[in-house]
């Protein structure tokens, strides 16, 4: 992290910020908003990073293993920055470490895609390619924001999540285009996730604040792009993307699935056992 | 091999053994398209898979915590440990491939219970403080066991085990740091730092440098016998360069004072410097105590394969997938820029 | 059958170039199906730590070998021309070879 000796002690609000209210009532520092921006980020990292985990001893080849858990790896990476600064802007001054291991699941505000449980490859390849391609033309727009700090992450996760990116589509055109069961799998999976990703695109009142002060890009602009690419990707797997006829909502808000919470059981239980703790 | 009848053969057969022993004897390396001996490339096949296999196998005590390590810091480390672990497996399996076998036959082999991963990982990792024990204890007496191995007279095998060796260094130091936190932290953490030990100890010391083969290592000479046979067809063929309770006393002489320095208590009361041999003495591994480190027909013996051939069996759909695809003449040119 | 089987059907070498100015250098193995999933293996595989530059795959069929069973016939002209050496030489100074300044 570069911090200059007399830089302010918050870099994060740029020459025009100027607090947009939107909607009227009193809109919160933008330092608050951008806190909850970036611990969602950071939960859609941090969740996902957890449900790969849960893959690892148990992928179809060992060299696959390996793969899921590079991927898990950086994705703990992201959320360890992102809760960071996170805890840093709230005012709480939470660690990473508090973020992760000591809220409860309704303070959690991960999109509900990346929660999902289990199902088989097929449908952690579907999530991957929703997510990987969502998440590099994300953070290849906050590279470039004021913020220098969350700019360099922007520019460092890019690319690495676009590595993960080739990871899903390699996937999804080996399964489309393998045998009729795997394309037949790789459909239900496609069909499975997909009416969880819009939620990755949303605008609420924070992001449009956010926005509008040119603190940090929304994803919402962003759909018609990544449309574009899942559906070309997809395209040359054979298969269709699919139009689901609704869409889920809710982990923005905390309002998550049954199984987010013995996910979250099992990854706060030994920090939990041990209050006090240090590791 | 019905041709090694005739004269000719045999005299061929005699100059190549000959030029085997020769390279062994000045220290050379053999390499892949060598001649060898039969039963050098047997030993070689069984050692290098048992390795390889332990490597997939042991992901699985440690695996089974990286959804619940403690802070997110400990995940990441723990994510990369077992990922070299994987990478381990890998490497290995590719050393056992030069030798003219198929990795999914030694694979298939592991799965019908044909061929064994180290018995270490029959036991469980209960607690978060097993995978610091396991990592301290075990890989650190696999660092002892494998150092050597760096300069085994096959080739492949050599230069894999460089790369494996360079790696478990970090392994090491990272799970004696864990203990290290475990013991610095609240008294319920060091608890749980002292519980694994006691029960990572035992198996650390018996299973990862097999069974006793010199009386040294505490058998009479007869019940060291079988052990040091194998052993000595190993270190005169250069694929070992130690034996077993060499290695072994090596890891307590180096495990003791780590233990000291974290304020834990091995569980072995006969642990006491002797001045005279200039190594620290412990209970001796005789056949008894290495069957009862064994942990054989168990819930966890059975379990650990069990796991892996679930991975095996569900995964297969994914892997046809991939060779169908491979396979498939209309496969378009991938673009992955 | 042998789609079930775990381990890819096809074998690729792996070199890697691990600093700019060296050669690409041939580090292991892996198998994978196809090269684009051989490259990704590799890089899982050979480069999790230090900055590497470059990859290749060449599946491993591919290569063709003059092995030590070829010895003669292939590398016996390296031997017994010592011409191709320096130390065939008269030194360059009166110190002899060792005295010789390479630095």
């Amino acid at each position: 992290m570069t911090t200059t000796s007399d830089a302010p002690a918050n870099p994060t609000t740029p020459g025009p910020a100027v607090v947009a209210a939107v909607g009227g009532g009193t809109a919160p520092a933008p330092d608050a908003d951008l806190a909850v921006h970036l611990l969602r980020l950071g939960d859609d990292a941090l969740v996902l990073g957890q449900r790969l985990c849960q893959w690892i001893t148990r992928a179809p080849t060992v060299e696959e293993d390996l793969a899921l858990s590079n991927i898990a790896l950086d994705l703990i990476g992201h959320a360890r920055v992102l809760l960071d600064r996170a805890g840093r802007l709230d005012g709480t001054g939470r660690t990473e470490d508090d973020l992760a291991f000591t809220r409860p699941e309704r303070e959690f505000t991960n999109a509900l895609l990346t929660e999902l449980p289990g199902g088989d490859f097929a449908v952690t390849v579907a999530r991957q390619l929703a997510y990987t391609h969502y998440a590099v033309l994300y953070y290849e727009a906050l590279a470039g924001c004021a913020d220098a700090e969350l700019a360099a992450f922007g520019a460092r996760a890019a690319k690495e999540v676009a590595f993960h990116r080739l990871h899903a589509d390699r996937w999804i055109l080996r399964l489309g285009r393998g045998t009729p069961k795997s394309a037949r799998r790789m459909r239900l999976g496609l069909e499975r996730v997909w009416p969880y990703t819009g939620e990755l695109f949303d605008e609420d009142d924070v992001m449009r604040r956010l926005a509008a002060s040119g603190t940090v890009p929304s994803p919402a602009p962003l759909r018609p792009a990544w449309e574009r690419r899942v559906t070309e990707v997809v395209a040359r797997a054979g298969l269709t993307v699919p139009a689901p006829s609704w869409s889920a909502r809710g982990g923005r808000d905390g309002l998550h699935t049954e199984e987010f919470g013995p996910l979250i059981a099992e990854l706060q239980s030994v920090h939990r056992q041990f209050p006090g703790g240090t590791w | 091999m019905s041709a090694s009848a005739t004269p000719a053969a045999s005299a061929e057969q005699d100059e190549a053994l000959a030029h085997f022993d020769a390279l062994i004897a000045e220290g050379g390396t053999i390499e892949p398209r060598d001649w060898m001996p039969d039963g050098y490339r047997r030993m070689l096949i069984r050692q290098i898979a048992q390795h390889a296999h332990s490597e997939i196998i042991g992901m699985q005590p440690e695996g089974a915590w990286l959804t619940r390590a403690p802070s997110l810091h400990r995940k990441s480390v723990l994510i990369a440990k077992v990922q070299d672990e994987a990478g381990h497996g890998l490497y290995l399996y590719s050393a056992a491939e030069t030798l003219g076998v198929d990795r999914a036959d030694l694979l298939d082999a592991l799965h019908r219970g044909q061929q064994r991963a180290s018995a270490t990982f029959n036991h469980p990792a209960l607690t978060w403080a097993d995978t610091g024990a396991i990592a301290w204890l075990t890989d650190g007496a696999a660092v002892i066991n494998q150092a050597p191995l760096c300069r085994t007279s096959y080739g492949p095998y050599a230069r894999a085990m460089r790369r494996v060796c360079q790696e478990e260094a970090f392994h090491v130091r990272q799970g004696y740091d864990l203990m290290r936190a475990l013991c610095e932290g609240t008294p319920e953490q060091k608890a749980m730092a002292q519980d694994a030990v006691n029960r990572w100890w035992l198996p650390a010391v018996a299973l990862m440098f097999g069974p006793p083969d010199t009386a040294a290592g505490g058998a009479d000479a007869r019940t060291a016998a079988p052990g040091a046979a194998v052993s000595r067809r190993a270190m005169a063929w250069g694929i070992k360069r130690h034996t077993n309770d060499e290695l072994r006393q090596r890891f307590v002489d180096q495990c003791v004072p780590q233990a000291e320095r974290l304020g834990l208590t091995l569980p072995d009361r006969a642990i006491r410097w002797n001045e005279e041999r200039g190594h620290y003495d412990f209970t001796p591994v005789d056949w008894d105590v290495y069957r009862q480190a064994l942990g054989d027909e168990t819930h966890w013996a059975r379990q650990r394969i069990a796991h892996r051939r679930t991975a095996h069996e569900d995964g297969a759909w994914v892997r046809e997938a991939a060779a169908a695809y491979a396979a498939r003449a209309d496969t378009a040119p991938e673009e992955t820029a | 059958m042998s789609r079930e089987r775990e381990g890819a059907p096809a074998s690729w070498e792996v070199f890697l170039r691990a600093r700019r100015g060296l050669a690409h250098q041939h580090v292991g193995s892996v198998r994978a199906a196809d090269p684009d999933a051989a490259l990704a293996t590799a890089r899982d595989l050979y480069t999790r730590r230090g900055d590497p530059l470059s990859l290749w795959v060449v599946r491993s069929d591919a290569v063709h070998t003059a092995s030590p069973d070829e010895r003669d016939p292939y590398f016996a002209g390296a031997r017994h021309k010592p011409y191709r050496y320096p130390e065939h030489f008269a030194p360059l100074t009166e110190k002899g070879p060792e005295g010789d300044d390479h630095e």
